[in-house]
């Protein structure tokens, strides 16, 4: 019997680090798809990097970052008190911040590929832009932002380079299953190891597949009935032709 | 009644525009390019002039100076759209719906009569897909008048009709004409429809008015 700890806590961390990715992934590709301003391209890099970078070396950034002579941890200890290297929060962090890029690009793409004159059509009936974003960009956009949440789910599900940076490996408190494969594996338990594996392995197959089924038969109402009314009309021309 | 100077500087030249419709149908006719689809823009505030001064019903819309701007949802501009824009996740009713000033029973007894009025109350349930062209122009006529605009703007909308849909569907806008009374500025690059539908027609090249050719 293995140990479900580390599978429950990456379920915490992931879902956790989801929360904060889905709003500001959001947040971040609706700002960069309807403004310009100077130095787009590279705050788009930015925001980016983290899926180019070696995770060690995004968790190595954070260490300094988050670490006591760092300039958000220094400041968190200090005057706070609160300690965030080698904890809960800490993987959290990173694997928000790993998993970031996949959410954000997903939703720019679903941005970018809602029309922009039906927005400008919702503005001209009275609609101000919070409700345009509502009840127009959101649901066309839909798509693109399920399938980001899960890929961004998914890739914080696995997150291990960053982590173990930051976190470290706590028994409990943040030994998520990654680390326990890795520390498992070190220490010649392969048993256990690659019984973590499959978990992980299978959890994100499911993910994956649940997401293209979904994709795939839970097409929107108004897609699939056009598809429908244009193919009865594909048969009915061909039957006048004959 | 609509008053509208403007100008606005575009990539190949400059735009100047100075006109008022009255309660009538204003035809802003004249090849592509040419900025007819920028004026109606400027109009309902989706683009913003460099100069100049736009107003409806004695409302300033846009000034230069002193600085005035009213953003594109008070303005209570119609806009129908050259692709119709109809809104593809809702159904005719929720379109139709969508710009109604009030949500209430109220809404729901002028969204019938409105219906009824465009002959489209069969296609209650369907969305803008199976719709054929001309439904389409004609949901796309009733969600704009649905909203109590106080100008109606129409950018080339039945350029993708064939020639019969195209002549009923512009008898529908000169009957709507009639019920409204309000001023229309219907922009096209076919002559013969800017004849038959404009009670005046504004000829625009490059950006200028000019005096229609021969």
């Amino acid at each position: 019997m293995i140990d479900w700890g580390p599978v429950l806590l990456s379920l915490r961390v992931g879902l956790t680090a989801l929360a904060f990715v889905f709003v500001t992934g959001t947040l971040a590709a609706r700002a960069m798809t309807r403004r310009d301003f100077p130095g787009k391209d590279v705050v788009d890099g930015l925001l980016v990097l983290p899926l180019v970078l070696p995770p060690v070396v995004t968790g190595f950034l954070l260490l300094l970052l988050l670490g006591r002579n760092g300039p958000v941890g220094g400041f968190l200890e200090g005057s706070l008190g609160i300690r965030l290297l080698f904890t809960l929060h800490a993987a959290v962090i990173a694997a928000a911040v790993v998993a970031f890029p996949l959410m954000y690009q997903s939703a720019k793409a679903a941005f970018q590929g809602v029309d922009a004159r039906l927005e400008d059509a919702a503005r001209t009936l009275g609609a101000g832009e919070a409700r345009v974003f509502v009840t127009v960009t959101l649901p066309l956009a839909w798509p693109g932002l399920v399938a980001g949440t899960v890929l961004s789910f998914a890739r914080s599900l696995g997150e291990f380079g960053a982590t173990v940076m930051v976190a470290g490996n706590i028994p409990g408190q943040t030994t998520t299953v990654p680390l326990a494969i890795f520390f498992a594996a070190d220490a010649g338990d392969m048993r256990a190891a690659g019984t973590y594996a499959l978990v992980i392995s299978g959890l994100c197959m499911v993910l994956v597949v649940a997401l293209n089924a979904w994709t795939r038969r839970r097409k929107p109402n108004w897609q699939r009935r056009a598809r429908a009314s244009r193919a009865a009309d594909d048969r009915h021309s061909s039957v006048t032709r004959c | 009644m609509l008053s509208v100077r403007a100008r606005k500087r575009l990539p190949d030249f400059t735009l100047e525009v100075d006109f008022e419709v009255r309660d009538e149908i204003l035809v802003l006719f004249g090849p592509s390019g040419a900025g007819k689809s920028m004026t109606l823009r400027m109009i309902a505030g989706l683009e913003r002039p460099d100069a100049g001064e736009i107003r409806l019903s004695g409302r300033v819309l846009y000034a230069r100076d002193p600085k005035a701007w009213v953003p594109p949802r008070g303005r209570r501009c119609g806009l129908v759209f050259q692709d119709l824009a109809l809104f593809p996740h809702l159904d005719v009713t929720a379109n139709v719906l969508f710009g109604a000033p009030s949500r209430d029973g109220q809404a729901r007894g002028r969204l019938a009569e409105m219906l009824e009025r465009f002959r489209i109350g069969h296609l209650a349930r369907r969305f803008p897909a199976e719709l054929s062209g001309g439904e389409a122009q004609r949901v796309a006529l009733a969600r704009a008048l649905m909203a109590d605009p106080d100008v109606l703007l129409l950018d080339e909308p039945f350029s993708s009709l064939d020639a019969e849909t195209r002549r009923a569907v512009g008898d529908e806008v000169v009957a709507a004409h009639r019920t409204w009374r309000i001023p229309f500025v219907f922009v096209t690059h076919d002559r013969e429809e800017a004849e038959r539908l404009g009670d005046r027609m504004l000829f625009l090249r490059g950006g200028r008015q000019v005096a229609p050719p021969g």
